[in-house]
Formats: structure tokens, C-alpha cells, sequence
């Protein structure tokens, strides 16, 4: 069973602050990661090939220097990796070109794995336009895989009901956060890891022509959560409650 | 044209309010899609809310599958040589719409909060990085795709009196490899966190199930209630039932005031209250998250702090 995984690399959202002069969030230097949810589909991906047998295979789109984060995943487990360094303009239309351009050079495959949708913009696309360009089904929001031998079963957690779908292969499937808990690598893992290969292709080895992004980010300004930050510690909590109590008052809530 | 396609009815009615505004500034027309349902009464429905045209498709599909609509659609978005596409921000949009995109090579923007048109162009709003920014962006392609989630945009008022074209058309599509093999609905308690005015909500915090009681003790104090949860409450532990679940993934909701009970306020969590008027936060560790994003707080155990604000709200009032 050959399953590729679609990993991205985000820097951690908890850590983004809003600059106060110029309203806008400040990116740089903040750690890289990659996105939490990749690291559930690589688990799966590692499981369903710990009981099928073949190989896992990282794909990411992303900034040459990635390499470092690529390798948690292969400590993980995941057998070896794809990077298509790209650092110019993009959108989702632009980085799922790349990605199914880099798919088609490794050949056959029966399962693409992704995530319901990166941390840091949540839009979910990459998944479902992989699948569309690749002419495949779509599975997406599995909480739960069963990979046979001919077809895989996947039950897609829609909120208000469970549907469970069956499809031949290759399949793509997007995983939400429930469907396991990411390994952590020992440290013998990340020492082994060290020897996987990670394949680095340019974009231009993977499609004739680098497509325009079809969206433009025109502006992104931070949104303010200031709040009042009235905190009650440290006393009894008889005096914490009534001091709550009163406040709540004041603010015509009770 | 603009044209507009939900799975669900209200969502349709929101996105032809606005779809109606932008049709005007684009001087095109705005046409509404219902698939698989010859509903003759909710498509005049759909044009009494705003819709010129309303297109009735049968298709030999029965239930939605991303493949299967993304053929109906292109279809349709190329006969009627759409610009703008609007596709309802439910689960099955939003798995949808960048199919759809990726098959006409189009800019999609997910769960926009806002769409405006600049000179021509289609211009979109939505939030980013777990609600802390809002990116403003311009599409570029010749048809932009975005989706929309629920209670964005307002219905207009029905005008009983709007006339508007109702055709029918069969499409049939290549079927899907894949196959519904199950569908189950999951427990309902009729719990609208959305529409709650004042929400309790439980986190990690809590060590049992059955404690969560003393949410609904509190929670009782107060009209127009609800109980909501974090992440794990719902999804890993399955205490509740997802319909109360608050968060990037789960609910997102704006009471007046939102009491996070034995929640750490990780960023998911944040994104889904930080429209909360008012925000109480009650922990044991003074350094948790949520503090940070509190109007009030109090660094306690929640078991302790629960039954005494219970009895101190309850003494308040009379």
C-alpha cells in the first residue's frame, strides 16, 4: 500500500501577536511547525501501512528550509519525503498544482492523506482540489479508517451525523483530530530518521509552468481581544465570588 | 450572473440577501440552484428572497458527493457564464467548493465574513490565524468561488410579489467510485449554542461526566442558556454531543456573556467566543490561556467556585 501525506509547514498560532502600531500580526521569528492535523493524517498513514505493508511518503510545498520540520515526520515513522521548495506568491490553486505535480512523479500511490484543514487558515482546500486535478474520490473529515485489501471504509463526522463511505483505490481522505494521537519520536527515532531520504524537486521539475495565484492577499490587520482582565486570585473564594457576583451586577448581567 | 447553491435552506436565504446586493453592483443577475429536489415552492421562495432565476435539478444522484456536484455545478457555472459563486459554508460546501474550484482553475476563499465589489473586482474578508487577523483579498480568476457560513449575512424580507424564471434541467453525472455505505444521525438535545445568550461552558477541568451538572446549576441561573464545551469534552471523550461544542471547528458563538468553566483557552477554543460581549473565566491555574482572553476571572477549583457563585448569583437576585 503506497500512501503519500500532504504536510504543511505553519508557524504556531498561539504565538502570533498583533503589533499595536501597526495593527498587523507579526510572523517573523516565530518557531516553524507542522500543522497538527498533518500529524494525525501521517499517523494514520503509518498505522494503515504497519498493516498492509508498503511505504508512507511525505509530500510538502513549502520553504526549502522545511527540510528540518519534514524530518519530525519521518521520525515518526513516515518512510521518506518530497519537498518542493517554493517561496514566491501562492494560493491553494498554485500549491495543489505543485502538490499533484510532485504526486505524478512518485508514481503510483493508493491513498492520499491529508488533514481537514491547516491551523493557521483553516480553509480546507488542498485536499479536496488534490482529489478533483487527480480525478479521485474524496473522503474527507474520517474520523475513523478501515484499509482493506481492495477498498477503504471512512466515517466522515459531519457534525449532525456519521456518514460512512466505502471507495476503491486511489482515494484521497481528509482526517480530523480525533481519528488517533500523533506518536511522539523516541530520540532513537529522530537519530534514524537522520538517514531517510528527503527528495528536494524544484518547481519546475514538477509542472511545465508555475500558474498565477488566482487569489491576492490584498491586506491582513490584527483583531484586537482586548479584554477587561479582572482576575480574583490569590483571596478566599467566598470573597473571589462575591467580588464576581458584584461585577456581574454592574454589567447588568444579573 | 451570480449564482448561489446551499444544501440547506436558511443558509440559501442569508447568501441570497447578499448575493442580491452584489448582483446589482455587478448589474448581472443572481440565480439560485436546488439539486435533486423538484421543489417547485422553495424555488418561488428563493426568488420572493432575492433570487432572478432558480435553476431545478434532477440528477441521478441521490445523496451529495463532492464529485458528483462539482460536475452539476461547472455545468451550470459555465452555461450561465457565472463570475461569482456563493456555496454555503456547511461541511458539504466547504469540501465543494475547492473541488469545484480546482476544476474551473478559480480563486476560492473559504468562510468569508464579508464580500464586497472594488471597481469590478471581487474582494472578500474572513478571519485567520485561529481569529486574530482578517485577510482581505482580491480574486483574480475569471470566476471567483466563495463559501459562506451561516448567520453572516441577512435574508432580505420575502416580496411576494417578485417575479423570477424557474428552470428545470436534468443533469446527469459519472458516478462517484466511492459508495454511502451508512448514514447515522447523531444525538440531538435541541441545544443551540448559536443563538444562546448566556453559555456555560465545560472544559478538562471537569473529571467527570456527571459533574458537568454543576454547569447546568449554574447555567439554570440565566435565560436564554446553554451548556457548551472544548474540544475534548465533545470530541475525545464524548461527554456531549457535538452541538455544543465551541471552538475553530466546532461552534462558534457571541452570548452576552460566555463563562469558560475548567477550559486552558487554546487558541481553537478562543477562535470559537472571542464575539462573547462578556467573558468569565474560572481555572485552577492562574497561568492558563483563557485568562488572557477574560473580562473576569477566577483562579480557583472549579468545585469549590461553582456551588458558592451558584448560591451567591441566587442571593443577588432576590
Amino acid at each position: 500500500m503506497n500512501i503519500i501525506v500532504c504536510a504543511k509547514q505553519i508557524v504556531n498560532v498561539t504565538d502570533i501577536r498583533i503589533d499595536k502600531k501597526t495593527n498587523k500580526p507579526v510572523l517573523q521569528g516565530l518557531d516553524n511547525k507542522i500543522s497538527d492535523i498533518d500529524k494525525n493524517a501521517v499517523e494514520e498513514a503509518i498505522r494503515v501501512r504497519d498493516e498492509k505493508g508498503g511505504k508512507v511518503t511525505i509530500i510538502m510545498v513549502g520553504p526549502s528550509e522545511a527540510t528540518e520540520t519534514v524530518k519530525e515526520l519521518l521520525a515518526m515513522g513516515a518512510d521518506e519525503a518530497l519537498l518542493i521548495p517554493w517561496d514566491q506568491d501562492y494560493d491553494y490553486h498554485v500549491v495543489s498544482e505543485l502538490l499533484i505535480g510532485g504526486i505524478k512523479k512518485l508514481g503510483d500511490y493508493d491513498i492520499i492523506l491529508c488533514g481537514e484543514a491547516s491551523l493557521d487558515l483553516f480553509s480546507g482546500q488542498i485536499g479536496p482540489r488534490v482529489a478533483e486535478l487527480l480525478d479521485i474520490p474524496q473522503i474527507t473529515y474520517a474520523q475513523e479508517i478501515g484499509a482493506d485489501d481492495e477498498k477503504v471504509v471512512g466515517d466522515r463526522n459531519l457534525g449532525d451525523s456519521i456518514v460512512t463511505v466505502e471507495s476503491s483505490y486511489p482515494v484521497l481522505i481528509t482526517v480530523t483530530k480525533e481519528i488517533n494521537e500523533p506518536r511522539l519520536p523516541s530520540l532513537m527515532d529522530i537519530l534514524g530518521a537522520a538517514n531517510k531520504p528527503i527528495e528536494i524537486l524544484e518547481a519546475d521539475d514538477v509542472v511545465s509552468e508555475v500558474s498565477s495565484p488566482t487569489v491576492e492577499t490584498i491586506d491582513i490587520t490584527g483583531v484586537s481581544m482586548d479584554r477587561k482582565n479582572i482576575i480574583y486570585e490569590e483571596m478566599p473564594v467566598g470573597e473571589a465570588v462575591s467580588k464576581l457576583v458584584e461585577s456581574l451586577g454592574k454589567e447588568g448581567v444579573i | 450572473m451570480v449564482l448561489a447553491y446551499a444544501g440547506k435552506k436558511q443558509l440559501m436565504l442569508e447568501m441570497l440577501g447578499k448575493g442580491r446586493e452584489l448582483a446589482n453592483e455587478l448589474e448581472k443577475e443572481l440565480t439560485a440552484v436546488i439539486v435533486g429536489d423538484e421543489n417547485h415552492a422553495l424555488a418561488e421562495e428563493y426568488i420572493q428572497y432575492g433570487a432572478d432565476k432558480v435553476f431545478l435539478i434532477r440528477t441521478n444522484q441521490e445523496m451529495f458527493k463532492a464529485e458528483e456536484y462539482t460536475q452539476i455545478l461547472t455545468g451550470l457555472i459555465e452555461e450561465s457564464e457565472s463570475e461569482l459563486v456563493l456555496i454555503g459554508s456547511n461541511k458539504d460546501g466547504k469540501e465543494l467548493a475547492p473541488r469545484l474550484a480546482a476544476k474551473l482553475k478559480a480563486g476560492c476563499v473559504s468562510e468569508c465574513t464579508d464580500i464586497h465589489i472594488d471597481d469590478g473586482d471581487i474582494i472578500t474578508e474572513r478571519t485567520i490565524f485561529s481569529g486574530k487577523a482578517v485577510a482581505k483579498e482580491k480574486i483574480n480568476s475569471k470566476q471567483g468561488i466563495i463559501t459562506v457560513p451561516s448567520k453572516t449575512f441577512d435574508p432580505l424580507d420575502a416580496d411576494t410579489g417578485r417575479n423570477g424564471d424557474i428552470i428545470e434541467k436534468e443533469i446527469m453525472v459519472d458516478p462517484s467510485r466511492s459508495k454511502i455505505i451508512d448514514v447515522k444521525e447523531m444525538e440531538h438535545s435541541g441545544v443551540n449554542v448559536e443563538d444562546a445568550e448566556v453559555i456555560v461552558s465545560c472544559g478538562r477541568g471537569f473529571d467527570n461526566r456527571e459533574d458537568i451538572e454543576l454547569a447546568e446549576n449554574l447555567a439554570a441561573q440565566f435565560k436564554g442558556r446553554a451548556i457548551g464545551c472544548s474540544r475534548p469534552i465533545s470530541a475525545d471523550l464524548n461527554w456531549l454531543p457535538e452541538e455544543h461544542w465551541v471552538g475553530l471547528s466546532g461552534h462558534k458563538v457571541k452570548p452576552r456573556v460566555y463563562f469558560a468553566v475548567g477550559i486552558s483557552g487554546q487558541i481553537q477554543h478562543i477562535a470559537g467566543m472571542r464575539d462573547s460581549d462578556i467573558i468569565v473565566a474560572i481555572n485552577k491555574d492562574p497561568d492558563a490561556l483563557i485568562f488572557d482572553n477574560a473580562d473576569y476571572g477566577i483562579v480557583g477549583d472549579l468545585y469549590k467556585v461553582l456551588p458558592e457563585l451558584i448560591d451567591a448569583i441566587e442571593n443577588a437576585k432576590t
